[in-house]
């Protein structure tokens, strides 16, 4: 296949970017989008030129590193699917690929297409994790789940923290993943006590990291690599309102 | 402000909106029953009780202004999230109502400023405030709405640029009406499919009743009231509205 990529380069966060136009002659149609992209870092590597840099890692659609908005959709064309997994039989022979990295405030461009995604460990950190003892891992029917909270909490815990659903949302918003880790733990036993606490700490972590504010679009929910639905965002908004009133009610601490 | 109170404000005061256009509908439809249909009601309308009537007003206003200073805000916060656009802007499923509740939002401001000084302070055309705009229902003097209808929705471009303002308010609602539900959590993937149906029904219902009066009127299927009880000299008013 002959390709023509337009990729945004960008030497470091405070620098300002271009695109770049690339031509790659013989690719592979079974080629997965990334190899794609090693072999034009071989040409250029080749040419003397500074590589184009891209996040990835485990390359198998589970970590969440890779990162590319391909011509305006994160993760390009293929529903359910992250870069890493796309290939390059899913575009056309002689096509302009156009790449550019997550745009929102809080994700800003380190290197090319390479985003500094701390925020979301910071909205982690606020809530995203059970407070419990560790030790001997607990006997496994001690706890019972119902089968359908179970399969829920487990289908918005698919979550990789892609940012995928920042970087689609016309207003840069980061609720379908704030709603995935509090609808994930929420609904589960285990994480029913920290309930109130964990939604208002995660919602501010996120409102304080500068994401824009969800307008119902559902952008997000068509480019998530893993499908996770509104429904986890309809949560987050249930809960969260609900530990506000609880705390607005709530008895006054002596 | 969180984010979600400001998008729980955004929903409940669209509540009320959404639900206050359809009784408004609802009222203009009488304008289809005759002149003393619709004089009668708006009677009954502005002799509530002062705390109904007023009650119902500064609701409404404060719906409104809270409303519209919302949505500055969350856009403007909006804007600040991604101060760099994509060069390729596309959208995979997000409807055109959705990406343009700013634009007919915005008309719709512009257009409730207008309909206000219009209909209800009646100071755009001041000869809506002549006695001729009043006349006898059982033995009172109440406002003549039915004339004040016929004589606004008879300049065609009045009439124009009402039935595009509805066309925005139709596309406002297909997003709205399932969207607030969305806010305030009280959505799931089953509700959303069929909110998302009502929201789109719920503003063509609305849509084609309110410009139903409008045509009405310019087709003459809403007559000019001397065709029910005028006196040659309040048909001479009318007329002379008319070649306005
Ligand atoms: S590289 Fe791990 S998900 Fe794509």
């Amino acid at each position: 296949m002959k390709l023509h990529l337009k990729i945004w380069r960008q030497n470091s966060a405070t620098e300002k970017g271009a695109f770049e136009r690339y031509t790659l002659s013989d690719v592979s149609a079974d080629a997965s989008f990334l190899e794609m992209l090693d072999i034009l870092n071989e040409q250029l590597i080749a040419e003397n030129k500074d590589p184009v840099a891209f996040d990835h890692d485990c390359r198998e659609g589970i970590c969440g590193m890779c990162s590319l908005t391909i011509n305006g959709v994160p993760h390009g064309p293929e529903r359910a699917t992250t870069a890493c997994q796309l290939h390059m039989r899913h575009f056309k022979d002689g096509e302009t690929i156009v790449i550019e990295p997550w745009r929102a405030k809080p994700f800003p461009v380190t290197k090319d297409l390479v985003v500094d995604r701390t925020p979301f460990d910071s909205v982690m950190q606020a809530g995203g994790f059970v407070s419990v003892r560790t030790g001997a891992s607990p006997e496994a029917n001690a706890t019972p789940v119902p089968k359908p909270i179970a399969e829920y909490a487990m289908d918005a815990a698919a979550c990789i923290g892609c940012g995928a659903c920042v970087a689609a949302c016309k207003n840069a918003s980061a609720m379908l993943f704030v709603g995935a880790k509090v609808s994930h733990l929420n609904s589960l036993p285990q994480g029913k006590p920290e309930k109130d606490r964990r939604v208002v700490a995660m919602v501010e972590a996120m409102d304080s990291a500068g994401f824009g504010n969800c307008r119902n679009y559902a952008e997000c929910e068509a480019v998530c690599p893993k499908e996770i639905s509104l429904d986890v965002i309809a949560q987050m908004n249930r809960d969260y309102a609900s530990a506000k009133i609880k705390q607005f009610f709530a008895p006054a601490e002596s | 402000m969180s984010s979600l109170l400001k998008k729980y404000l955004m929903a409940l005061t669209g509540f009320v909106m959404v639900g206050f256009v359809f009784v408004h509908m609802l009222g203009n439809l009488q304008m289809f029953n005759g002149p003393d249909a619709i004089n009668e009601y708006a009677h009954f309308l502005q002799t509530l009780p002062k705390g109904v009537f007023w009650g119902f007003r500064i609701t409404l206003l404060a719906s409104l202004i809270i409303h519209v200073w919302m949505a500055i805000l969350l856009v403007k916060e909006n804007k600040a999230a991604r101060p760099e656009d994509y060069s390729v802007n596309t959208s995979v499923q997000a409807s055109l109502a959705s990406r343009t509740m700013g634009i007919s939002g915005s008309f719709l401001l512009f257009f409730i400023i207008f309909h206000i000084f219009h209909f209800t302070v009646r100071s755009i055309f001041p000869e809506y405030q002549s006695e001729a705009f009043y006349t006898a229902l059982d033995g009172e003097t109440v406002y003549n709405v039915y004339k004040m209808v016929v004589a606004g929705f008879s300049k065609t471009w009045v009439s124009v640029v009402y039935v595009v303002c509805m066309a925005f308010l139709c596309a406002h609602l297909a997003h709205a009406v399932s969207s607030m539900f969305q806010s305030l959590g009280l959505r799931n993937r089953t509700w959303k499919v069929r909110l998302d149906r009502f929201a789109v029904l719920y503003g063509w219902v609305i849509f084609l009743g309110f410009i139903a009066v409008p045509i009405g009127v310019l087709t003459h299927v809403i007559k000019p009231e001397s065709s029910f009880t005028g006196t040659p000299a309040e048909a001479l008013v009318i007329n002379t509205n008319l070649s306005q």
